[in-house]
């Protein structure tokens, strides 16, 4: 409900009112603009928020993931469930702020629709950087790191709320180089009616994101829990 | 020493060693546990039983040594041995996130059991377990006792041939833990092979039939109950309580004392008969003291020492 609600009143009380300030960008209106950035951004703290503290929580307060590991089940496999479980719920609200943007006229057409598979992609990738912290996470406060150091400027850096080109060279390559600049270059034409160029790119940069993560996140957690 | 009965061995370990830190928490332990047996592990806090028994399934690496389960090398087969052993940690680790029966139906899951098969058996392990009526609680609403019987159902959920117990009745009250001893028996009698750790020397007396005993990670004493008491300690003990230095004096006069300890304001004597001693006790006016058979305590604490740990 959370990583719904607060993308949601981004993109209303943002739109509404800092839209009346900026007109149009990239020739759509700053609501329609925003409206992709915030599909994005809910699909990254959606799958953040479930692979680190939902996840911590299984894995240190409640044990449950030891439980799992007495049944044939080994890390590689939880790990994997955690991840597609975090993807799930940035598909979940992701297409629940869908949903209202296609109510407040902020969709083009049924393209649109192909939004869903790249937010569960970008769940995956999202999901397996967040278990790779909760792997080294000592205690809940841990995360805020993360959050601070890495989600919060990323997300101020990648095209959610004006596009790059506004900043300095070197910082719109730094923001090319993090997951979240892709999965916004998918899902704004995608959402807008635009053309979406190099697909497979974007996709390779999420997944590999999601790979290497994944890989590194399984391996640190073996190291913890079995030792 | 196992070696010699032809019952084939559940868990067969030799020289196995782990070590934290450069502490070895487990010391070049050899450990045959046949099939069908009742053991019990026990040891002061850090002798490395939790340890061991954590090599079996697999959640610890092993430093040197080797270790076999059902026959087959551990941890590289450690999935498979898994599938035919139940666990039931020290630490409840129900999924708050559901009822009774969908804990034990998710767990099965884990196992690979189809669902049909699930159908059937969860019924049975709910009434096994008494827990029939609370099929459709959430874990949050059930009692320490009820947890701990939904946890031994759970690990039962696959059928075990080997069911590992790590402290299962710590922090029960009287009630709830003698209802998971007669469970306990009942799965005994069924033939399944079980190995428990506790605390609870009267627990390790009443329901085993072999009792290790481990300190420093390795194997202090290894025998059923009753020929530890009978062979590790004297078959007496006088407790006498706050007592002055005087009396304890010729307290110890009696040449049938064997071995003397003092703790705190408490000296224990060690014999068999002590006759003279209790007639010591009798002419005096002090009337603090116990004078009881010799039980398995009296000898963990004999290997273990009196010593505090951690």
């Amino acid at each position: 409900m959370g990583n719904f609600g607060e993308p949601l009143l981004y993109l209303l009380v943002l739109g509404y009112g800092l839209g009346q300030f900026v007109g149009d960008v990239e020739g759509m209106t700053y609501m329609v603009f925003l409206a992709s950035g915030v599909v994005c951004t809910s699909a990254v703290n959606s799958a953040s928020f479930e692979g680190m503290y939902s996840a911590y929580t299984r894995m240190d307060v409640q044990q449950t993931w030891l439980g799992m590991l007495s049944t044939p089940v080994n890390v590689g496999e939880v790990v994997f469930g955690e991840i597609l479980w975090a993807a799930t719920k940035s598909l979940i609200s992701v297409s629940a702020i869908l949903i209202v943007a296609t109510a407040l006229g902020l969709v083009a057409d049924a393209w649109a629709l192909f939004i869903l598979p790249v937010a569960f992609i970008t769940g995956l990738s999202f999901a397996s950087l967040a278990l790779l912290v909760t792997s080294s996470a000592k205690s809940y406060d841990f995360f805020l790191y993360y959050t601070t150091l890495f989600i919060t400027p990323m997300v101020l850096l990648s095209g959610v709320f004006f596009p790059i080109e506004a900043l300095p060279y070197l910082v719109q390559n730094l923001a090319k180089a993090l997951p979240l600049y892709h999965a916004i270059s998918l899902v704004r034409p995608l959402m807008t009616g635009g053309e979406v160029h190099s697909v497979f790119l974007h996709i390779f940069v999420l997944l590999a994101f999601g790979v290497v993560a994944g890989v590194a996140a399984t391996h640190r957690i073996e190291k913890r829990l079995i030792k | 020493m196992s070696a010699v009965k032809n019952l084939p061995s559940v868990v067969n370990a030799s020289k196995l060693c782990k070590i934290y830190d450069g502490k070895r928490v487990v010391n070049e332990l050899d450990l045959a546990i046949e099939s069908g047996s009742f053991c019990a592990i026990l040891g002061p806090n850090g002798a490395g039983k939790t340890t061991t028994l954590r090599m079996f399934i697999g959640h610890c690496p092993i430093d040197a040594g080797e270790l076999q389960v059902f026959g087959y090398s551990m941890p590289k087969h450690a999935s498979f041995v898994r599938s035919l052993v139940g666990v039931v940690p020290q630490m409840d680790n129900l999924d708050p996130d559901f009822t009774v029966e969908e804990n034990l139906y998710v767990y099965g899951r884990f196992f690979g059991i189809a669902l049909a098969v699930l159908k059937k058996r969860i019924p049975e392990l709910l009434e096994f377990s008494s827990l029939q009526e609370k099929a459709n609680s959430r874990i949050s609403e059930l009692s320490g006792g009820m947890r701990r019987r939904l946890t031994l159902a759970r690990a039962l959920i696959n059928k075990p041939k080997l069911l590992i117990l790590d402290e299962p009745t710590t922090g029960l009250d009287p009630q709830a833990r003698q209802a998971i001893w007669q469970k306990l028996r009942e799965l005994k009698k069924q033939g399944i092979t079980l190995i428990l750790t506790t605390h609870y020397m009267e627990e390790a007396e009443r329901l085993c039939d072999r009792v290790i005993v481990m300190d420093h990670g390795k194997m202090m004493a290894d025998a059923p109950p009753r020929n530890l008491i009978r062979d590790q300690i004297e078959s007496h003990v006088l407790e006498v309580h706050a007592c002055d230095d005087v009396l304890i004096g010729k307290i110890q006069r009696d040449t049938s004392i064997a071995r003397f300890e003092k703790s705190g304001d408490i000296h224990f004597f060690y014999g068999d008969k002590l006759k003279q001693a209790l007639e010591v006790l009798e002419q005096s006016a002090h009337d603090d003291y116990l004078f009881r058979p010799a039980n398995l305590e009296d000898v963990f604490i004999k290997l273990t020492g009196r010593d505090l740990r951690e």
